[in-house]
């Protein structure tokens, strides 16, 4: 679907309200929105709310063969996808601009900055390393998709445990994780994006902007940062011109941001820790507030099949049994052999030789057809043996002779004009034959 | 524990070369958590708007695209029959005009011909046949079945049977989660 225009009052109204220094959902310039981040059941598994904006982060590994000109490190693979379910606007085709635009930036941030240890991913120097896979999904879009995902991303990471290996001189053993418990990666630090929008030429900033900011906004900022003050990527996009001591102010704030959104991961983490660790539920399912009146859970019902034998056994004695269809292959000459017939050609008339043979072809089969038609109350076995009898009106053979399963009698079949006594009026069979594609 | 996310958009605009002049393009998007959409997906998109295309009333809306996107969040057993249930309510809550509700109920047999229904991956692993089944609510008539794996004609007859049984506490969970929903306003 095509995305709806911004209105014009629409994009005035923002612009005057964030010269007021007022926010449409209540913010402050520097606020960010609310961040909630929940675990699934599988290790590296999590979704990350920022208000309305959702992204589901989900890691995985396997063993591979490294890159040639880097035998001894692990390969990280980052694959941010902007799902439909976001915005109606995003199709497949059409968001390669912004997909390319984020996934570029989210691996620079957490690639370049190696935040992951990729030395401690090698098992087997030059043979066998772990390839880390995170796969982001977008599940809603209401602005600053970055700042989600790159959340997301790390946490994931933080949260994922990849299976035990241990070398001994050339053996290498994998453990499942009921064999070893599986050990989490090693992160250096967490990188977390900030995005600055600015409106008017630079003259106004806001933190975090959501869908309809974004619109309006001119240009924006994202600066990746982790706890420790260092910035790890920093882009500038949007075209506008930024003064050095806007670029350092903005730093400042990404700076204490990043330090209240380290805590919140941690803590999540830490949580998380403690109930699966405790053996208690963990996962989505669990993570759905109960007292939320959309949210409804139901206990496992277990289900009565006492009386499931006896109605499978009414229902199967009261069907007949399929009809043993015997296929008698008719064997023409050595190495030539012909199994039923062909459906009649319904390519419509073709010549007016070959409209005769398909007359007389079209009203036998019409026949068949009626009968078949009055039977379809009764069982399978009946149709079975109606194995249809039908002319190949292009084969090139004089002369057939079919042997019909006991029922019918031998009927002879030829292509030759002449001889067909039995038949209809050669008005009908055209009738007929429309019947038989409509009952196709 | 398995989770699915599913989005509902339409009826809205569809492209020229999709359009059917009668009634309502329904397309079904369904997108595994780790990797790019293969061809396991494709099947079970085939399958589920098979299903679909059973019971919206598309002639209610012609011309138009009806949109099921589905997530798969977690996956731990009985993934088709989740995709299901999370499509039949993504229709209803979206209001999309339905003729009737469905539910997908997963069964497998193991090899000792025992009924298991609604399995963990685990159990779907070692079973000797799993078979999926959409029931549709008005009459528990079958609108969809899938199957893997061996099983006789009396054993299909009495998981269809089950299966219907256990409709039931799923149109049951439905009724109710809707109730909750709409009693808000």
């Amino acid at each position: 679907m095509k995305e709806t225009p911004l209105s014009n009052c629409e994009r005035r109204f923002l612009l005057r309200a964030i010269e007021e220094k007022k926010r449409l959902d209540g913010r402050q310039t520097y606020d960010y929105r609310n961040i909630k981040i929940s675990f699934g059941t599988d290790y590296g598994c999590c979704i990350v709310e920022l208000g309305k904006t959702r992204v589901l982060g989900q890691v995985s590994c396997e063993l591979v063969s490294p890159k040639l000109n880097r035998a001894t490190e692990g390969i990280l693979f980052f694959n941010l996808e902007l799902s439909q379910m976001a915005a109606p606007a995003f199709e497949p085709g059409r968001q390669s601009d912004l997909l390319v635009k984020l996934n570029r930036l989210l691996e620079r941030c957490l690639r370049n900055s190696k935040c992951i240890d990729t030395e401690s991913l090698c098992v087997v120097a030059g043979e066998k390393v772990w390839q880390i896979r995170v796969d982001l999904h977008l599940l809603n879009h209401d602005g600053n998709i970055i700042d989600a995902a790159s959340i997301a991303a790390i946490v994931a990471l933080s949260h994922f445990r990849r299976p035990d290996v241990s070398v001994q001189g050339d053996e290498v053993t994998l453990y499942t994780p009921e064999e070893r418990d599986p050990v989490p990666l090693s992160i250096h630090h967490m990188p977390i994006c900030v995005s600055f929008a600015f409106f008017q030429q630079g003259t106004y900033l806001l933190v975090d902007p959501n869908e309809r900011e974004e619109r309006v906004m001119d240009g924006l900022l994202v600066i990746a940062m982790n706890k420790h003050r260092e910035i790890c990527t920093i882009q500038s996009s949007g075209g506008i011109m930024l003064l050095k001591d806007q670029v350092l102010r903005c730093s400042k704030i990404a700076g204490v941001k990043v330090a209240e959104i380290t805590e919140l991961i941690q803590k999540a983490l830490e949580n998380d820790q403690k109930v699966r660790k405790e053996g208690g539920k963990f996962g989505f399912a669990e993570s759905i507030a109960n007292q939320r009146i959309t949210a409804f859970k139901m206990e496992k019902a277990p289900i009565d099949t006492s009386d499931v034998e006896e109605k499978a056994e009414e229902i199967i004695a009261e069907a007949e049994p399929p009809s043993e269809v015997v296929s008698k292959p008719v064997l023409w000459t050595p190495g030539t052999a012909q199994i039923g017939e062909g459906i009649e050609n319904s390519w419509g008339d073709l010549e007016d030789s070959g409209k005769e043979d398909e007359d007389e072809g079209g009203s036998d089969e019409a026949i068949i057809l009626d009968s078949i038609k009055m039977d379809t109350g009764v069982e399978v076995s009946y149709i079975g043996s109606h194995d249809a009898p039908i002319v190949l009106s292009d084969s090139e053979e004089e002369e057939m002779i079919i042997l019909e399963p006991d029922k019918n009698p031998k009927k002879i079949r030829t292509q030759t004009i002449s001889a067909k006594q039995e038949k209809t009026p050669s008005k009908k069979p055209v009738k007929k034959r429309k019947k038989k594609r409509a009952a196709n | 524990d398995t989770s699915v996310l599913a989005g509902v958009y339409g009826p809205a605009e569809v492209k020229v070369s999709k359009e059917i002049f009668n009634k309502a393009t329904l397309e079904v998007i369904l997108r595994p958590k780790i990797g790019l959409p293969g061809v396991a997906e494709k099947s079970r998109e085939q399958l589920i708007r098979n299903t679909c295309e059973a019971v919206v009333l598309g002639a209610l809306h012609p011309r138009t695209s009806i949109t099921t996107v589905l997530q798969v969040v977690s996956d731990a057993g009985s993934l088709l029959a989740c995709c299901l249930n999370a499509t039949c309510m993504a229709l209803v809550d979206a209001g999309v005009p339905m003729r009737a509700l469905f539910c997908g109920i997963t069964c497998a047999l193991d090899s000792d011909g025992t009924l298991v229904l609604d399995p963990t991956a685990k159990q779907e692993k070692e079973a000797r046949a799993v078979l999926t089944f959409a029931l549709d609510s008005v009459e528990r008539k079958l609108l969809m079945s899938t199957t893997k794996g061996l099983y006789s004609d009396a054993e299909l007859q009495q998981c269809l049977a089950a299966a219907q049984a256990a409709s039931q506490h799923v149109f049951r969970f439905y009724r109710e989660s809707l109730q909750r929903r709409y009693s808000k306003s």
